[in-house]
């Protein structure tokens, strides 16, 4: 269909977009299709703990002698798990709060728009440490804590956004002929500022990716001895001398899921902008 | 200079060419001569290359487009047409742009700003006395007061003074004006054109005045060059070009201005004009001439002297017709005793509120419009007409008085009235580019409201949309295509689609052809006329410009600050207004049909309307 290539054109049309995508089907594979290859069980100890490279485990032993391969490959589905229902939490309450701030035009933006502020003030990790030692340290809570820390920003980002498209002629028209206010925000609002919207995913996403690591770093979310890479990169620490492929690995892998969905995200507004321009 | 001696021309510009970087000509083969003295207007529509021409003077060009070709003699000396010529900008030739509030720095104050001019070409003196005394020669009371000033705190007929203050600070020979009036009220914009003529005459500059606008430059220069397509296509004497054009286009181009003083029964041109890249290998004009030959779509015409100092670049430039013109009040329905008023407004007051303070914006407003009837609206910007618009549409609250429609009356805001009463009045908008969703197709846009109010199911909307489409003069295979894909004027075509696909009976037109090229204009005007005598919609014609109002409106009321001055059949009130303010709209309005242009327009004072006085 010559819609859907079109609609695909800034994927493939844009190096960005081309990048991102290869490096970010690279990490999804690995997470997917990871577990299912694991040469070895990622509880058992192999060898000795923190040796470097062999034939039995080409990345080495970790602080506890188990393969480190292994864990890495089943350490990417945790992770992809996390940030993205995170990211979903953060978006649909953060579209919510900044689309309604931004069309109404009465108190209520300013009650939502404070409310944000009082979650911004929080230094992000002591937000999600208090939640976490109130609420317990299950990944559902380090969902809704990273959601609680991210939420702010993209309502704010989101009413701006909004603010400006509020005043343009074509809303006009459709607050005369009597939208719903849903209709308002799904068909007229949403579309025209997905650009901002997606130009600050990547930031957030990566935001998220960094807490939930800083997270696992310190010991809460997930719980050893389950594999995840930000939990891999805290718990190796110690034997980074002796086989630092334990740390550095997971690390890349971690920096490759926000580097991929970055490009693409600039990918995106590049095609768009291209497209639409006026 | 003696009269006897033969004279230099101050500017003298032969085979200009200037590219898109893919080798794309945006101008061709242009050739003007300008004596000192002299004013000669460029007149073109969007995309006819007219001011890529008047910065080329300058030797410049947009980025992505360079000159290739041209030569270019000031007072009789050579000027090579690039960077080298940055000495002598703004001391030999000067420019003057578009929009003065964005041309000046909004941080410097004015005599800073004058000052960089002139220190640019070393002549910055000791004290402010020349910056002050080059505001004096322009007419800005309180110069020196106004030269510490920052621009934001200038009106836009002061800011317009300025940058022409800037422009003759270094008295160059030459001053090129891009559109220097647009977007200045009719009252502004006639107090600034009396200053270039004033200028002209006591300083003997010579200015080349470009503008969209050929009623503007007909009451200034001496001649006019029409330019389409990137090429002169006639030039002339401004009285013999505007009294007999031979272009084809020049007349299309007449044709399509509605004129307050002789209106006409306007004769849209058909088509739309080319684009860079998309220009046909004979005549550019061709395939929307209605005198066009085999000979025209194969040979490109060159521009051929006709007469002493008129040049056409046309090959049957004999055949072109004359143009009629009509007396005023022909083109207004005739008053039906049966008329129904179906929309009434009585006694609105609407503001604008914000923290601290409430301005009124329009108060007392009544009127009304009736069943297959066109009311005008005028006013200049600030008169309150938009917001009178937006009440009505339930865009704005109504601070008091009632708006009826057929005798009922409706609620404030268009979130309480009844799904019947939003569909049955409908409001266009006046930026085009803005009133689509630019996510939504064509298509999308107009089953809209067509579903909404009228409930048709799935399969009726196609046949529904290509017949919508056609009642505004559109394909229909534009269904599928995205606002950005569409003209200035297909774009505001969809909007009056998307209106009419409610079925109203009354149609709120705010401005709607303010942001359209004339000939497009034209066009739209005579859709509405159609609209309202075969469908029998009301229109309530929001608009600033006196021709469109005696081109399309049956009735008029004239705005001044929020109320009512004067209101009537719209022949009366052209032919003979009562209140002083209308007056003084007609007189100072642009039109083709002053001329000669001097005479006439002597004795109006000049009157700055909008925030021009100094504390």
């Amino acid at each position: 269909m010559p819609g859907v290539r079109a609609r695909a054109a800034w994927l493939t049309g844009t190096r960005e977009g081309i990048v991102g995508l290869i490096l970010l089907l690279f990490v999804v594979a690995v997470g997917l299709v990871g577990p299912l290859v694991a040469p070895h069980p990622i509880t058992a100890p192999i060898g000795a703990p923190g040796a470097g490279p062999s034939a039995a485990a080409p990345l080495g032993t970790d602080f506890l002698g188990r393969d480190v391969l292994s864990r890495v490959l089943h350490g990417g589905l945790p992770v992809f798990e996390l940030s993205v229902a995170s990211m979903a939490l953060t978006y649909l309450v953060g579209v919510a709060v900044g689309l309604s701030a931004g069309l109404s035009r009465s108190v209520l933006d300013a009650v939502l728009m404070r409310a944000v502020d009082l979650f911004l003030v929080f230094p992000p990790l002591l937000l999600l440490l208090v939640l976490m030692t109130g609420a317990g340290t299950g990944s559902g809570i380090l969902i809704i804590g990273i959601a609680l820390v991210l939420f702010p920003g993209v309502a704010r980002v989101v009413r701006t956004a909004t603010l400006e498209v509020a005043t343009q002629p074509y809303l006009e028209a459709a607050i005369a002929r009597g939208e719903t206010r849903f209709a308002l925000m799904r068909r007229e609002i949403l579309p025209n500022i997905s650009e901002p919207i997606l130009a600050d995913f990547g930031i957030r996403f990566s935001g998220a990716i960094i807490l939930a690591a800083s997270v696992n770093f310190l010991g809460l979310g997930s719980h050893p001895p389950a594999a995840n890479w930000g939990l891999m990169i805290a718990e190796n620490r110690v034997i980074i001398g002796t086989n630092p492929w334990a740390v550095l690995i997971p690390a890349a892998l971690l920096a490759l899921v926000t580097v991929s969905v970055n490009l693409l995200a600039d990918a995106y507004i590049k095609g768009h902008r291209r497209e639409g321009g006026r | 200079m003696s009269a006897t001696a033969p004279r230099t021309p101050a500017l003298e510009l032969s085979g200009l060419r200037v590219e898109l970087r893919t080798g794309e000509p945006v101008v061709q083969d242009v050739n003007l001569s300008l004596r000192s003295g002299e004013i000669l207007g460029i007149v073109g529509e969007s995309g006819s290359g007219k001011t890529t021409t008047a910065r080329a003077l300058l030797g410049y060009a947009t980025p992505g487009a360079r000159i290739t070709s041209g030569e270019l003699r000031l007072d009789g000396r050579v000027v090579k047409m690039d960077e080298s010529m940055r000495p002598l900008r703004g001391a030999m030739i000067s420019y003057v742009p578009q929009d003065p509030g964005r041309a000046l720095n909004p941080s410097l104050r004015i005599a800073a700003t004058i000052n960089d001019v002139l220190g640019a070409h070393d002549l910055r003196r000791s004290g402010g006395g020349v910056a002050v005394s080059s505001l004096e020669r322009v007419h800005l009371a309180h110069a020196e007061a106004l030269a510490r000033r920052f621009p934001h705190e200038l009106s836009g007929g002061q800011q317009q003074r300025v940058s022409i203050a800037l422009a003759l600070c270094c008295e160059p020979a030459v001053v090129v004006l891009d559109e220097p009036t647009t977007g200045l009220d009719v009252v502004t914009q006639f107090g600034i054109l009396e200053e270039l003529r004033r200028l002209r005459a006591e300083d003997s500059v010579a200015m080349v005045y470009v503008t969209h606008d050929l009623a503007v430059v007909s009451e200034l220069a001496d001649r006019i060059a029409v330019m389409y397509a990137g090429q002169v296509v006639e030039e002339g004497a401004t009285a013999e070009l505007l009294g007999s054009p031979r272009h084809p286009y020049t007349r299309g181009l007449l044709a399509s201005i509605p004129d307050h003083v002789r209106p006409r029964v306007l004769d849209p041109m058909p088509g739309i004009a080319v684009g860079v890249g998309e220009r046909p290998p004979g005549c550019f004009f061709a395939p929307r001439c209605p005198q066009r030959t085999q000979l025209c779509e194969t040979a490109p015409p060159a521009l051929a002297s006709i007469n002493d100092g008129r040049r056409v670049r046309c090959f049957h430039h004999e055949r072109t017709a004359p143009i009629e013109s009509i007396s005023l009040g022909e083109l207004q329905a005739e008053p039906a005793a049966k008329l129904s008023p179906v929309l009434e407004v009585v006694g609105l007051r609407a503001e604008h509120r914000s923290r601290r303070e409430v301005t009124v914006a329009a108060e007392n407003i009544s009127f009304q419009v009736n069943r297959g009837e066109c009311v005008a609206l005028v006013g200049e910007s600030g008169s309150g007409k938009t917001t009178i618009a937006r009440a009505i549409a339930g865009l704005h609250p109504i601070a008091s008085g009632k708006v009826l429609l057929n005798g009922k009356e409706l609620p404030g805001s268009a979130n309480k009235r009844s799904r019947e009463q939003r569909r049955q009045v409908q409001i266009v908008f006046q930026n085009p580019a803005a009133a689509l969703n630019p996510r939504h197709t064509v298509g999308e846009t107009i089953a809209r409201p067509a579903r909404l109010f009228r409930q048709l199911d799935r399969q009726a909307i196609p046949m529904e949309v290509a017949r919508l489409l056609e009642c505004v003069r559109l394909p229909a295979r534009l269904a599928s295509r995205f606002p950005h894909e569409l003209s200035g004027g297909e774009r505001q075509r969809v909007a009056v689609a998307r209106a009419l696909a409610a079925e109203p009976e009354v149609i709120l037109c705010d401005e709607i052809t303010s942001a359209l090229d004339v000939s497009v204009q034209a066009a739209v005007l005579k859709l509405l006329r159609d609209l309202r005598d075969d469908v029998g919609v009301g229109l309530l014609f929001i608009t600033h410009n006196l021709g469109v109002v005696a081109t399309i409106a049956d009735t008029v009321l004239v705005l001044n600050r929020g109320a009512i001055a004067e209101g009537g059949r719209t022949a009366d009130v052209l032919r003979d207004p009562s209140a002083e303010y209308t007056r003084r709209l007609v007189q100072t309005a642009p039109t083709v049909s002053r001329l000669p242009a001097a005479e006439v327009l002597s004795g109006v004072p000049w009157v700055e309307t909008s925030g021009g006085s100094l504390p």
